[in-house]
């Protein structure tokens, strides 16, 4: 393998831009604010999807759980907004004034202890990482020191996931039930569902989203990363070599919890509700879809696979409502059987080659035109 | 949460919940001795084992129809039928299916997991299309109504005793052509060591598609045994799926044993918690017994001793 220093090679670099390009220039410019706003909705998922490559595509711990990170990171978000919205003056109506409508409707007097702390924004902004975080370090702590890894590690998170939806539905004066945490208002006074703000939003995630992309290729880059493929592929070889393996994978699994938190803080703010509809396994089983349609392997392919199978899905179900399930199961058995590297996968194989030689035939033909990128995805 | 109930109260409480979860107990039973057989043999994680299920349930809601409409005079017996049926519908589908996808997945068990996924969906929306969204329930024949009067507080249902009968019968049946038939001995051969199976003249490829194929129809066996405790929809057995996976892990996967045992342990676990605190809540704590044991323990309860 050739070690390279650069922090993104020319490819890598060319699909940055593109993506760049596409979602800070021509989307907002070319969409109505609804569609940028569905747009903010599935860039909620390149979140999960940017872990997930971290900690299956790298690390090849296969997680079926993350939902349950998005959904931790949601509700600390909305937990924050909806007590923002349940102030005394907004709730004078209910038989206790100043706690959220679902815990008057279920006879909760008094608010929790757990919600306490929500009350503050710096609070609550820490938290979003934290307890998604410290969550993931309890479950890898526990499962990778013992070994468990695999098969056995999906089917547990997947219990884990089965676990925190039945609590949130069951316990409905806690959590708001199956119609989660609903009617958020203001994010420390201003007002998240103008137009305005969520103008303003989809440049706030799409930031963010740039930073994670950052953080995940620093994070792939370094030794920690190139440990973690050979982890994936010969565990036992670092082990003899005096790696902790437990522990590099208990970093690959909270990482990716956290950037799953962060897109589902995110998805909150964007979409003005949570519920447990997104935390569950078959959210949780999507999000997997996303990242491997887009390539397991590839950091930008996660983002294009939300984006377009996302995009897909919406298409599909608005006019072809039958036909949709039937394509994305289609879809994903294709993409597991013939390209198991996805569409960056299926670039690299087929368009990457082009490219790169008009590249080749440019340098030694000066002045022939700059070869078109059609904002494929890059890597 | 006992305070309430004086100690012969209880008994019967246990008792009843008991045999109330014998059903469930069975349902479970069959659905993870099928995914035993296909994840424990063969490696491979099903996950449209739910719908192999529900397949069952849906031709045994059509026989009981069929039966219903043109031989009324024999309906009292067509549960029986309804399960040959249901055996030999989800098996074939089940073979087709490790022809079409999973022979050329056995190196990658992850890669299963989502291929298979993915085919859920497709069966889930095929139903859907075939059969309709809404969820459709069987009639029962009289002589399974009603329950057994044990003693004053006890009663037993007729249906649950029937259905835990045929659990036992078809339990023997997989242990003897596991353990004791040609067959199993030939599937133990490639799991143990493929290559060295195919060379000795066993055809791992037949061998392969016969076990998928009794994994799946056995889940038919079990959408048989489901339709006389819930109705059947379209995604019902995905509720279903996670459930029994934990049952074959906690069992500890190849062992038949362990399936059995923590197939009864959960059941009842649920059944008896269910009666003393709200369903969801008995699943949640059910459910996280099963996580905490499994992180102390992650070979499951009865491991085999298998050097790797």
């Amino acid at each position: 393998m050739i070690i390279n220093s650069r922090f993104f090679n020319r490819t890598e670099l060319i699909g940055f831009v593109a993506l760049a390009l596409l979602l800070f220039v021509i989307l907002p410019l070319s969409l109505d604010i609804f569609r940028l706003n569905l747009v903010a909705k599935y860039l909620t998922y390149a979140f999960v999807g940017i872990g997930l490559v971290l900690c299956w595509g790298y690390g090849g711990i296969l997680s079926l759980g993350q939902g349950v990170f998005f959904g931790l990171g949601g509700y600390c978000m909305a937990m924050y907004l909806k007590l923002e919205a349940s102030s005394v003056e907004n709730t004078k109506i209910q038989s206790t004034p100043g706690i959220p409508d679902f815990m008057d409707w279920n006879q909760l007097t008094q608010l929790p202890f757990f919600w306490k702390p929500f009350h503050s924004f710096p609070i609550t902004l820490i938290a979003i990482m934290l307890v998604p975080g410290i969550f993931a370090f309890i479950i890898g702590a526990a499962m990778f020191k013992r070994r468990v890894g695999g098969v056995y590690f999906a089917i547990i998170t997947q219990a884990i996931a089965a676990i925190m939806t039945i609590l949130i539905v069951g316990q409905q004066g806690y959590t708001g039930g199956i119609n989660g945490i609903t009617d958020l208002r203001t994010l420390h006074g201003w007002d998240i569902r103008t137009d305005h703000a969520k103008f303003i939003l989809y440049f706030v995630e799409v930031v963010l989203l740039f930073a994670c992309i950052i953080a995940a290729q620093f994070i792939r880059l370094t030794k920690l990363g190139r440990i973690l493929v050979a982890m994936r592929e010969q565990e036992d070889r670092v082990r003899f070599s005096g790696y902790s393996v437990a522990n590099f994978k208990i970093f690959a699994f909270c990482a990716a919890a956290i950037f799953a938190a962060i897109g589902g803080a995110m998805f909150t703010l964007e979409v003005g509700f949570m519920s447990p509809s997104f935390v569950g396994i078959v959210p949780s089983i999507e999000m997997v879809i996303y990242t491997a349609v887009g390539g397991r392997m590839s950091i930008f392919g996660a983002v294009w696979g939300s984006l377009l199978v996302n995009f897909a899905k919406t298409s599909l179900s608005e006019s072809f409502p039958q036909l949709w399930l039937f394509g994305l199961g289609a879809l994903f058995i294709a993409v597991v059987l013939a390209f198991p590297n996805g569409l960056s996968g299926i670039w690299q194989d087929y368009v990457q080659p082009h490219i790169d030689r008009l590249l080749a035939s440019r340098k030694s033909k000066p002045g022939n035109g700059f070869p078109v990128t059609d904002g494929a995805p890059a890597e | 949460m006992f305070g309430d109930y004086s100690l012969s109260d209880l008994g019967a409480i246990f008792a009843m919940q008991g045999f109330a979860g014998l059903i469930l107990f069975s349902v479970y039973v069959l659905m993870a001795l099928g995914l035993a057989i296909i994840f424990g043999q063969m490696g491979v994680i099903n996950m449209a084992h739910g719908e192999f299920m529900i397949l069952g349930a849906y031709v045994t809601w059509m026989t009981s129809n069929g039966f219903q409409q043109y031989l009324p005079s024999l309906f009292p017996g067509y549960f029986f039928l309804a399960m040959i049926l249901a055996f030999i519908a989800s098996g074939a589908l089940g073979m087709l299916v490790e022809w079409a996808l999973i022979r050329h997945l056995y190196k990658r068990p992850l890669d299963t997991l989502l291929a298979t996924w993915g085919l859920s969906l497709i069966l889930q929306q095929a139903y859907r299309s075939l059969f309709g969204a809404r969820e459709v329930g069987v009639e029962l024949p009289e002589w399974m109504m009603g329950s057994w009067q044990a003693t004053d507080a006890i009663q037993i249902p007729i249906n649950g005793m029937f259905v835990m009968g045929l659990t036992v019968l078809i339990t023997i049946v997989v242990a003897y052509l596991l353990f004791w038939s040609r067959w199993g001995r030939q599937v133990r051969a490639v799991v143990q060591n493929r290559v060295m199976a195919g060379a000795v003249g066993i055809n791992t490829e037949k061998v392969d598609r016969y076990t998928f194929g009794l994994g799946c129809g056995i889940a038919g066996i079990a959408g048989s045994a489901f339709t006389m405790i819930g109705s059947t929809g379209p995604t019902a057995g995905q509720l279903y799926i996670v459930d029994t996976f934990l049952v074959v892990v906690f069992g500890g996967a190849a062992s038949l044993v362990g399936t059995i045992a923590s197939a009864f342990t959960i059941s009842q676990a649920q059944s008896t918690m269910e009666f003393f605190l709200s369903g969801s809540m008995a699943k949640v704590l059910t459910l996280l017994a099963i996580v905490a044991i499994l992180m102390m323990r992650p070979q499951g309860l009865f491991a085999l001793k298998v050097r790797k």
